[in-house]
């Protein structure tokens, strides 16, 4: 026998599956649809009722200042994070995977933030950041650099909360690659090797070639953790100074939950899932369907 | 001979960067376990003989509901862990081993979830959650993550890697669908619910934004949202006081990686390979 068929088994395959749909469908995609249609409609309070005004709060978005800006934000958020945190995880991978004095000890620093909450590391980056006597004015000052006002300096904070990303991501990435790493075979390269390839070479035009699946996959995670990577701002920035700092969906937590906005903040759901979807699309035109999803 | 030398020093340099790099991604934990095992008055001045103290534990157990923040994770943690099992379980198998109209379409609507996690759709869901009057429930904080279309595409993987001769052999034993599910399948997937486990529970332990959202009382906010509001920068506490709080919520997850360290690691590259 194959494969469980026939009419009472066809039932019985949904019957499984039942549970998990119906959690789905209330949470993932009733929410998604029902984002569009309260999108459209304008913000009911208790005198005036929620009517329907169309594209009317799309319209309020291309005008809104703050939603370009936080778009902006993001997108440099993203171009900073992705990048940076996928070669550092490429590093760390092969540097661990080869023989290191002390390599457990490293492996596990390198791991160590991904099991802390980013919620409770932003404490402690909050004091490496802060002026005077946080640990990087400290150590700028005995290269004789001045105090900087790290979070509170429009021009730095974005690259100060991309540099605690970075740290945050860079060791859980790692892990996808080590894995990788280990399924090579190693003759591949100790042929080359003893063909006198540099090491330099056998990376670029060996190993990292076949790594691209784990390179793409690493890939898409960044680019949805550029997304929804947003606790640390709740306490290293607040999204300031002026909205220097702030990403998509924390403008889309404080339109929802500080002003209270459901419509408006609707409408920025939908900006969201546009762009995931548009990942969503990349990605499989992308990736080579047999390796991951296959 | 010369080239010889060249990769001994080069191995030098990189093993040097290698610790470097190791070092400074545990700095900030360093720094934590130095404030918060310090008086005050070090918190910002290194002096090696300066003398240890568990006040600054003792100052923050009193002054927030940390014991119950713990309890309510643990319950949350532990309550979505035991859903996650139940319904990717079921899910998996009829994915792995029932065939059925529609299978690739609900496969393909499962992977969606992947993409559209439940932080992009707070604002709904808080919507349907005052709706249910769940708000402020740590029913209603788990509710959204319990079908995790993760589980379900990572133990159909397993499943299907599982010879169909052990199922047939059940079936010949008397055992129904459901029975050979849990004599079968399940045990020999173990490995993947370790995995998955570990990764769910750091996942959820360390969870911040949904939770903050959901709910606005002691009895309900987990560690992370407890920490958040104890250690913001207007309720103007120390350093010092800051580490300790942040050594206490992290410190259970953390002792368990440090004493499960392979199981950990494997665990997360187990569930990355899928």
């Amino acid at each position: 026998m194959s494969e469980h068929k026939g009419s009472m088994n066809r039932v019985y395959g949904w019957l499984l599956l039942l549970p998990a749909m119906v959690f789905l469908t209330a949470f993932t995609y009733y929410p998604m649809v029902s984002t569009f249609f309260v999108s459209l409609f304008s913000d009911g309070t208790a005198t005036r009722p929620s009517v329907f005004v169309g594209l009317e709060n799309y319209q309020f978005l291309l005008e809104d200042d703050i939603f370009w800006k936080v778009l902006v934000n993001n997108l440099w958020y993203a171009a900073g994070t992705i990048p940076t945190s996928i070669a550092i995880a490429l590093m760390m991978a092969i540097w661990v995977n080869n023989r290191l004095p002390a390599r457990g000890l490293v492996r596990m620093a390198y791991f160590t933030p991904t099991v802390l909450p980013m919620i409770a590391v932003a404490n402690i980056w909050l004091f490496f950041y802060t002026p005077e006597i946080g640990l990087f004015d400290q150590i700028g000052s005995v290269f004789g650099f001045p105090s900087q006002n790290w979070l509170g300096d429009p021009e730095l904070v974005l690259g100060s909360i991309i540099v605690m990303t970075v740290w945050k991501e860079a060791g859980f990435f790692m892990i996808f690659y080590l894995a990788a790493l280990q399924s090579l075979s190693p003759e591949l390269e100790e042929a080359a090797h003893l063909e006198g390839a540099s090491r330099w070479y056998i990376f670029r035009r060996i190993t990292f070639p076949l790594l691209m699946p784990t390179t793409l996959f690493v890939t898409i995670n960044a680019v949805i953790n550029s997304v929804k990577m947003v606790d640390h701002l709740f306490i290293l920035t607040k999204g300031g100074p002026d909205n220097a700092s702030s990403l998509l969906l924390y403008y889309i937590f404080e339109v929802a939950f500080s002003f209270l906005d459901e419509a408006y903040a609707s409408a920025l759901t939908v900006v969201l899932l546009v762009v995931l979807a548009i990942v969503a699309v990349g990605q499989f035109t992308l990736m080579d369907k047999r390796i991951h999803y296959r | 001979m010369s080239m010889a030398r060249q990769t001994t020093l080069f191995n030098r340099i990189e093993i040097a960067a290698a610790w470097a790099l190791a070092f400074l991604w545990v700095m900030p934990l360093l720094y934590a376990l130095w404030a918060g095992f310090h008086a005050p008055e070090y918190a910002t001045r290194f002096d090696l003989f300066a003398p240890l103290t568990l006040e600054n534990f003792a100052t923050v157990w009193e002054q927030a509901p940390f014991g119950r923040y713990f309890f309510n994770t643990f319950i949350l943690v532990t309550s979505i862990l035991v859903m996650q099992f139940i319904l990717c379980t079921l899910a998996a198998y009829a994915f792995a081993r029932y065939e059925f109209r529609g299978r690739e379409v609900a496969f393909a609507l499962v992977l969606l979830q992947l993409m559209i996690m439940p932080e992009v759709l707070i604002v709904e869901n808080y919507s349907t959650m005052s709706k249910l009057g769940l708000v402020d429930t740590i029913a209603a904080i788990g509710l959204p993550y319990m079908a995790s279309a993760f589980g379900i595409f990572l133990l159909r993987q397993t499943f299907k890697t599982i010879p169909k001769e052990l199922e047939e052999a059940a079936r010949l034993e008397g055992c129904g669908p459901m029975m050979i599910l849990w004599k079968v399948y399940v045990p020999l997937a173990r490995p993947t619910y370790l995995a998955y486990g570990l990764v769910s529970i750091s996942y959820h332990w360390n969870n911040f934004l949904w939770p903050l959202i959901i709910t606005n009382s002691v009895e309900t906010r987990p560690l992370t949202v407890g920490l958040a509001i104890f250690g913001a920068p207007e309720s103007g506490v120390d350093w010092s006081i800051i580490s300790a709080a942040t050594l206490l919520a992290v410190a259970p997850l953390l002792v368990a990686f440090i004493l499960f360290q392979r199981q950990f690691v494997q665990s997360f590259m187990h569930a990355g390979i899928k």
